[in-house]
């Protein structure tokens, strides 16, 4: 199978985020990291390729910093990259990547595309979804197993409430994949080597900007969450701050 | 001619999802502000009776879109009856439950109508005529104000927990079936099914209680069993608390687990990684118990408890069967 993971390089989890200027963006002068959803697609899709064969080619949509995330990806056994690189990416919304990513595999035959279920910046949940629909194949979202299955694929979905369900599709697909569902390897010493002799195909932004739209939405401005609660603080002796929360709980709170 | 909000309500296996009401709230203030009318539709087979339960609700009519290939959802079939009708119905705005479903379908059904959708969005705000809704990024350390070009159509996703279902506006709607349109539907799901027997939708509950990491042991995860016995409450867990087995991956809340707004969240030793309160900021009582007076959770919670929870839950769970008649 021939499977392409979208990815995607975010702010550190731990970074320290500064507004721009304009207060809609963040300053850019802080460490990334991988999306740590694009992760766990990353490493279903090298495991897919171990067991059923095929090729893994890792995508991002970014600046020249985010070709980490794809030297990475290749340290890790993917067998080629693709990175639309330009500064102008990072401000598209998710239907323009989407649009960008498309073009940019117009030549390709893939059978599976792979993304993480969100990323950690923007949240939107939506590239992989509208990915499918730009490329007139179906999808499925939230997903934790995947095996072949007649030509196609049988895969487990995670609904609310502890619900799952198998969704039989056939291929090409789209899969946004679930974080956690598999554990993250490392990249080998050998692996790191051989990534740097790996195919890396750049894209330019003119070469995908004719299949870009304008921008429908736009953050007009980026802000500090405001502390809306008023927190009340109990402290003391053990006894008494149970019986102080039991006093709240029946007669403020009501809960019994 | 008028314009409309259309609150799409989700429904499985004929039983209304509770998330449908806050969606509905939000759409109940949004129609006073703007005055548009309000609609809602929901969609599925045999669904007579969720129609009729969103028609208690103060909005101008209940659509019921309704075809045997709706029966079990799959994104085709969603899509094509839900584009059909916004096609025929021209709503301005259309408002969803950011539920799990939604984040399946509603990129496509905006997409096919060449529109953004506005997925996971907390709040809005109606200025000088002007609407922006309200999202969190990079995981909650930061809200945006969103607009959107155009004069729609406008999808917007609302996350769990928002808007106050309890607070939706009674009425009594029309009801008016509609009969679906069908398309090649690719995708073929099997029956949803638990995993572990005693399977919980934590979306549900009235009261959580809730272990972290400071709940340090396995066998320790009994204390707060107990008072979530004595409260007639469910036991939910962050995630290293699964990730460890003490607990199945079905109490998780947060991100990667259910996000839930219940009437009582206690928080006992959960330091309050995003990851976490994204999943529970929407309760309506936080009450945190921990050690560390600069744990984040304090930050969200309406009551702070610092102090030794093992000291203090057991002590509490007393307290609660006592005054508990």
């Amino acid at each position: 199978m021939k499977i392409l993971v979208c990815m995607k390089q975010v702010p550190q989890k731990d970074a320290p985020l500064k507004l721009n200027e304009s207060a809609t963006w963040v300053r850019e002068d802080i460490g990334y990291e991988v999306n740590e959803p694009d992760a766990y697609a990353l490493e279903e899709a090298l495991r897919q390729k171990e067991k059923n064969g095929g090729e893994v080619v890792v995508v991002t949509a970014g600046p020249a910093r985010s070709q980490q995330v794809l030297r990475e990806a290749l340290a890790k056994g993917a067998d080629r990259a693709i990175h639309l690189e330009d500064d102008r990416f990072v401000t598209l919304d998710a239907f323009n990547v989407a649009r960008a990513i498309a073009q940019s595999i117009k030549d390709e035959l893939f059978d599976l595309v792979f993304t993480g279920l969100q990323s950690d910046d923007f949240g939107y949940a939506q590239t992989g979804v509208l990915l499918a629909e730009l490329l007139g194949w179906p999808h499925a979202t939230i997903i934790m197993q995947i095996e072949a299955k007649d030509g196609g694929i049988r895969v487990k979905r995670e609904l609310e409430g502890g619900y799952f369900q198998y969704v039989n599709m056939p291929l090409p697909s789209v899969l946004t994949i679930q974080s956690g569902i598999n554990k993250l390897r490392y990249a080998t010493l050998i692996g790191i080597k051989q990534a740097k002799n790996k195919p890396l195909r750049r894209v330019t932004f003119d070469e995908v900007s004719a299949a870009l739209k304008p921008n429908q939405l736009t953050i007009e401005r980026l802000y500090i969450p405001q502390k809306t609660k008023q927190t009340e603080v109990i402290q003391g002796p053990p006894q008494d701050v149970a019986k102080k929360l039991a006093a709240k709980l029946r007669d403020e709170l009501r809960v019994f | 001619m008028a314009e409309t909000i259309l609150v799409i309500a989700e429904q499985r296996e004929s039983k209304l999802n509770r998330v449908s009401f806050e969606t509905l709230t939000c759409g109940q203030a949004l129609a006073k502000q703007t005055g548009w009318t309000l609609e809602a539709a929901v969609a599925g087979n045999n669904i007579a009776s969720v129609a009729a339960e969103v028609a208690k609700t103060a909005v101008a009519k209940v659509y019921a879109i309704e075809d045997g290939t709706l029966e079990r959802y799959t994104p085709d079939g969603y899509v094509a009856a839900l584009k059909k009708f916004i096609e025929s119905s021209k709503p301005k705005l259309v408002l969803l439950p950011h539920t799990y479903q939604v984040r399946d379908f509603a990129p496509k059904l905006a997409a096919s109508f060449g529109a953004v959708l506005v997925s996971d969005v907390v709040g809005y705000k109606y200025e000088n005529g002007k609407l922006l809704f309200v999202r969190q990024m990079f995981q909650g350390k930061f809200a945006a104000d969103v607009s959107l070009s155009g004069e729609g159509l406008w999808f917007v996703s609302f996350q769990s927990g928002s808007f106050r279902g309890d607070q939706v506006q009674p009425g009594q709607a029309p009801v008016e079936k509609v009969n679906a349109a069908t398309g090649e539907i690719r995708t073929h799901p099997e029956a949803p099914f638990q995993e572990a027997k005693q399977a919980v939708d934590l979306s549900q509950a009235e009261i959580i209680v809730s272990v972290g990491r400071g709940i340090k042991e396995q066998k320790n995860i009994e204390i707060a069993k107990n008072l979530a016995d004595a409260l007639g409450g469910e036991i939910a867990a962050s995630r290293p608390i699964c990730d460890a087995g003490w607990l199945p991956m079905e109490r998780q809340v947060g991100s990667s687990g259910q996000t839930v707004s219940p009437k009582l969240y206690l928080a006992l030793g959960i330091s309050g990684a995003i990851q976490h309160l994204v999943g529970m900021k929407g309760s309506r009582n936080i009450i945190a118990i921990n050690k560390d007076a600069e744990a984040p959770i304090f930050e969200i919670a309406d009551v702070a408890v610092v102090g030794n929870l093992f000291d203090i839950v057991p002590a509490l769970t007393e307290e609660v069967k006592k005054v508990k008649v």
